[in-house]
């Protein structure tokens, strides 16, 4: 794919003293919001867009720290100059989502009021009220409707949720690999990945920061189970087969599968940085993403209150969020005659397809954006 | 005689749907033809595509565009959600055919139907000549056709009929895109290379 990276960037903070309600009935009387933002924001305020980030992002989507070059944003490969978000046209905004852990105010972060950790005191956030708090980081920007909103997965979701909550603060969706909500095996698997950290010794009821630990082994089995629900089956056997770490059995428990050594790798990579706090909310937010509800489930009804034009992209070996679910949305919109593209991408990265470099997948990215009109 | 964008049947396909109408245009490519009824005729379009380059060139196009397959049906689009639903030299490319003509109906209020006429002189002669017929409106070797489906003007009708469409009009070419005059459906079986159809059913 042409188009370089955006170099190097820098994160910013953002402080909002506005009590924010939240839908769960609690309320954040403050909170942080950090952000970084690459390109210009032309005089006009036209021509910003919002990247919306899924369950184990943040707001280092593009380029890398001056001082940590290894650093790279989780989404650098499209956005840049000459890339699908091309930053000689379009002015980018990323946030780390309220309840993260990646600087914006979360259950790792100091209540004022008490002068701990929120910890388990951190009221539960939804998809919505992420929406709020960006509209609110917008309002900050200068930035009255996004030319974009863009995100896969959960930030496919928030996305969709924009352009319901804010319909005249969206001129387009741009919505891949999510659902217009979770499947009961959704709700499944993040239920098994909450119970590994609710049962993990360590948890302490969520206030683990208090006793100097952390639930590692709850959190690492999580991202286990996870990550085998990002992946294909044919990727799995591509990359791993039934390849043994040494050429006979061992006949223990002990890694002897390449795919047991990944997954476990993989468990403590994530359970060294991730909080496991935001984990059990992020997940939380997921189950509860279902902006038909407001509707009796009715889809088409809830659709009819955007105005944006959309671009829905879906991935082949996807079984977590399948075509099918994106074609829902698809139906949705079609039914109220919206502006409305979908894209079927034929990849073999399961649900993680969304964060490859494809020159098909960038390409249709691209050409939607291109015709955006600033 | 020159026709918009070197296809005839657009240029009658355009004089049947007026502004403001809702058109669905199956296997659309990348999007010609409902760019031009868009940008001349002022309707709305939507276009159904199987092949990942026309996807992306429609998208280009600035074109509303889903990616389907329509032999699997068309799911995604609520019962009479489009005035005109266009099939325009594909009917010969599905094996579905009686269910895709059944779906561009519950789909649309009218279909418009084109198809090259297996039946036209030139292509009856290369037949008889002992060869395949490669012509304007066939432009392929037997060997790498798309078509699946050989038929004539009169099995078209005759499926028509069996599938109670009714047939509103109906306007065939010959191989220079100029319309035939005759009313005898024989005649324009053998003089018609290309074939256009309106058709609805009774409601």
């Amino acid at each position: 794919m042409p188009g370089q990276s955006v170099g190097a960037v820098q994160s910013q903070r953002a402080h909002f003293d506005e009590p924010l309600h939240l839908r769960s009935g609690g309320v954040l009387p403050a909170y942080d919001l950090v952000y970084e933002t690459y390109g210009t924001l032309n005089a006009a305020k036209s021509n910003a867009i919002l990247v919306c980030h899924a369950l184990s992002g943040h707001h280092h989507v593009a380029g890398h720290y001056a001082d940590q070059p290894d650093n790279v944003g989780w989404w650098d490969n499209i956005i840049g100059p000459g890339r699908p978000l091309d930053t000689d046209r379009f002015f980018i905004v990323g946030l780390n989502n309220l309840g993260g852990c990646h600087g914006s105010t979360g259950p790792s972060s100091i209540n004022p009021a008490t002068g701990k950790p929120w910890g388990a005191s951190f009221p539960i956030v939804a998809v919505n009220d992420w929406v709020h708090a960006q509209a609110r980081l917008a309002d900050r920007l200068g930035i009255d409707s996004w030319a974009a909103v863009v995100g896969g997965s959960l930030g496919g979701m928030q996305a969709l949720r924009w352009s319901i909550t804010f319909p005249e603060r969206v001129r387009n969706a741009v919505v891949i690999a999510a659902a217009p909500k979770l499947s009961a095996q959704n709700i499944a698997f993040n239920d098994v990945a909450r119970q590994a950290i609710l049962t993990d010794p360590d948890f302490h009821g969520g206030d683990y920061y208090e006793h100097n630990t952390r639930p590692v082994r709850g959190l690492r089995l999580a991202r286990m189970l996870g990550h085998i629900t990002y992946l294909s089956d044919d990727q799995m056997g591509e990359k791993f087969g039934r390849e043994l770490r040494n050429s006979a059995f061992s006949f223990g428990f002990d890694v002897e599968f390449e795919v047991e050594s990944y997954l476990r790798y993989q468990g403590d990579k994530f359970a060294g940085y991730f909080d496991a706090n935001t984990y059990l909310l992020m997940t939380k937010a997921l189950d509860y993403f279902d902006p038909s509800r407001e509707d009796n489930g009715n889809l088409t009804a809830t659709l009819a209150r955007t105005r944006a034009n959309f671009l829905i992209a879906s991935f082949t070996t996807d079984w977590r969020f399948t075509p099918a679910r994106s074609k829902e949305i698809v139906s949705a919109l079609l039914a109220n005659h919206r502006n409305v593209s979908y894209a079927e991408i034929n990849l073999n990265f399961g649900h993680d397809s969304f964060l490859m470099e494809d020159a098909h997948y960038h390409g249709v990215v691209d050409a939607y954006l291109r015709n955006i009109k600033l | 005689m020159t026709h918009t964008l070197g296809r005839a049947d657009f240029d009658v396909i355009a004089g049947w749907v007026k502004p403001g109408h809702r058109v669905l245009d199956l296997g659309c490519g990348d999007g010609t033809l409902l760019k031009h009824l868009i940008e001349t005729r002022g309707v709305h379009g939507v276009g159904v595509e199987i092949d990942d380059a026309n996807i992306l060139a429609a998208i280009r196009n600035g074109i509303n565009i889903v990616q389907g397959n329509l032999e699997k049906g068309l799911d995604e689009f609520a019962d009479q959600a489009f005035d005109h639903v266009v099939l325009s030299r594909t009917l010969q490319t599905v094996r579905h055919t009686e269910g895709v003509l059944q779906e561009m109906l519950r789909v649309g209020r009218e279909a418009v139907v084109s198809f090259p006429n297996f039946a036209y002189w030139k292509n009856l002669r290369s037949v008889l000549d002992g060869r395949m017929p490669v012509s304007e409106d066939l432009p392929y070797e037997w060997y790498d056709s798309p078509n699946v489906r050989f038929f004539t003007l009169l099995d078209f009708e005759a499926l028509c009929d069996k599938m109670g469409l009714i047939i509103r009009e109906r306007h065939v070419l010959d191989e220079q895109g100029n319309r035939v005059h005759s009313s005898e459906s024989r005649d324009v079986n053998f003089l018609g290379s290309l074939a256009v159809y309106r058709l609805s059913r009774n409601r």
